[in-house]
């Protein structure tokens, strides 16, 4: 059993690692040249180099993505509760939202651009609308399924619909609101990214788009690495508070951490 | 008959689903439960057993007729029933006290004062999982219990607030026999103990014998009551009287009763 675990809890690391060498090994063997695909070595290189330079863009990509993740979740659990409790708001709001997101957030980048001017604010709105509908679906079908057994017990005491709400509805919803903290945090990293390429003078996107300009690939790809790994730890910071709080939804031990 | 807890009078119900007829579950039935009394409700599948339930605790109002309890028409969800389903219904991210407790959280005067005395409550709940043989599973989460337990502590929680009136709609009915038997002692003996009026609604006519004192058959849908039993064995009883003679005898009246109103249903 304990040898199970330790493999368990290794291998997403060697499989990184396998990744990496793999990667390193086929660029020497096939003499792929570095503007074309660096190797990991270098690119790693370039991360410990230019470290200094690198840091308050990855602050301030981090910085407005978690601001424009909090938003969105906070408006789309809103928006998920009117939305999975009554039929009537569902209706009309449905086609709207689907519409909505359907739009390429890279399209509406330069309108808000217009509105707000460029730099963080229109990166935050961006992390924040493309959060929203995993985050609205998710509530929106965890309240909606919720067995009317669940609900009758607490029905038939006399309690109000704000009791169901938050004794039934809602912790029954935690797994499907965690499901899409999963989803919408990776989206938040994309919708910052986008607008920090189109309109920004800081931040990962925005380094990227230089550094490309400059030929400067391996630098590009130093922005990709911290964008993955950023992205890893928010995700991870999410599946451990999701272990800890719907440990009850998760009881095959398989999936828990 | 003494005092007059529960009543029906000539009630109709339909289920409505969408703009159509709807379904005519329950038409003209009356019945009288007395207060402190252990009714039960036997009859055909679908023939709106559970639909009585659903009216008397007020999830569903009549078309027609009237709902009583406690001398008062039911107009709304009435605040003094415990309900116990075929299904234990557990909030599976509780643990089987917390489920318990669930009541006090929504029902007056508890729900105010649940902060200052959830130890007394919570004293209050460990001496029900001690009659009901649940003592040292408190802490353990639904789904970490069989369902017999499941079953016992949904028992618990019917009976945490202390009701005037319990309802059961089939609570034994997915227990194998010995868990079964089992369970109706713990429930005569908790009824003995508090007394609050009881409805069970069954299919079991050996559970409904040993242990209510009257036994009302349904028709088959559209649901009425067609004949009622007065049980008179005494208290407590116990599983070898459910071999007797007279119990043997009533069983089959009420297998007959039954047979002819799904045979009706047929014609």
């Amino acid at each position: 059993m304990i040898r199970k675990t330790f493999l368990r809890r290794a291998l997403p690391w060697l499989v990184i690692l396998g990744m990496f060498v793999m990667w390193e090994l086929l660029c020497r063997l096939f003499g792929v040249k570095e503007f074309v695909l660096p190797l990991p070595s270098q690119i790693f290189a370039v991360l410990v180099k230019r470290w200094d330079a690198l840091l308050p863009h990855a602050t301030q990509t981090l910085m407005t993505t978690v601001i424009g993740f909090i938003g969105g979740v906070i408006v789309g659990t809103l928006l998920g509760i009117a939305i999975g409790s009554s039929r009537l708001v569902y209706d009309a709001m449905y086609p709207l939202l689907v519409g909505f997101y359907s739009i390429p957030k890279v399209a509406v980048v330069p309108i808000l651009v217009i509105w707000f001017g460029s730099g963080t604010v229109p990166a935050v709105i961006t992390s924040l609308v493309i959060c929203i509908f995993p985050v609205v679906v998710n509530v929106a079908t965890g309240l909606a399924t919720t067995e009317p057994e669940l609900e009758d017990v607490l029905r038939a005491l006399g309690a109000s619909k704000a009791d169901i709400l938050w004794g039934v509805g809602l912790p029954r919803s935690m797994p499907y609101l965690f499901a899409s903290l999963k989803i919408a945090i990776t989206l938040a990293f994309v919708g910052t990214v986008i607008s920090e390429t189109v309109a920004a003078n800081r931040g990962i996107g925005n380094m990227m788009i230089i550094a490309s300009s400059n030929i400067d690939v391996p630098l590009v790809f130093a922005g990709l690495f911290i964008l993955a790994f950023l992205g890893i730890a928010l995700y991870a910071v999410f599946a451990f508070l999701e272990s800890r709080m719907t440990g009850w939804a998760m009881r095959k031990n398989e999936f828990s951490m | 008959m003494t005092e007059r807890f529960v009543g029906l009078d000539d009630v109709d119900l339909v289920y409505q689903q969408g703009d159509g007829e709807g379904t005519l579950a329950l038409k003209g039935t009356s019945l009288d439960i007395a207060k402190g009394g252990f009714a039960a409700i036997v009859g055909p599948s679908g023939c709106g057993k559970s639909t009585i339930l659903k009216l008397v605790s007020g999830l569903l109002k009549p078309v027609r007729g009237r709902v009583e309890v406690n001398a008062r028409e039911v107009a709304g969800p009435v605040k003094i029933v415990g309900m116990a389903f075929q299904n234990p219904t557990m909030l599976p991210w509780l643990s089987a006290i917390d489920n318990v407790l669930v009541p006090l959280k929504i029902v007056q005067p508890y729900r105010s004062q649940f902060r200052e005395k959830r130890g007394e409550y919570e004293e209050r709940a460990r001496a029900l999982f001690k009659t009901v043989g649940l003592a040292g599973f408190e802490k353990r989460h639904p789904w970490q219990l069989s369902g017999g337990m499941q079953q016992r502590a949904s028992l618990c929680r019917a009976l945490i607030h202390e009701p005037e009136l319990l309802l059961l709609d089939e609570p034994f009915g997915a227990l194998d026999a010995f868990t079964r038997e089992d369970l109706w002692a713990t429930l005569q003996e908790l009824w003995m103990l508090r007394r609050p009026t009881v409805i069970l609604v069954t299919h079991d006519l050996r559970e409904a014998a040993y242990l209510a004192d009257r036994i009302f058959v349904m028709s088959a849908r559209p649901g009425r009551i067609v004949a009622s039993h007065d049980v008179g064995f005494p208290r407590p009883r116990t599983l070898d009287m459910t071999f007797s003679e007279e119990f043997v005898a009533l069983n089959h009246a009420l297998r007959n009763e039954i047979s002819e109103a799904r045979q009706e249903a047929l014609v």
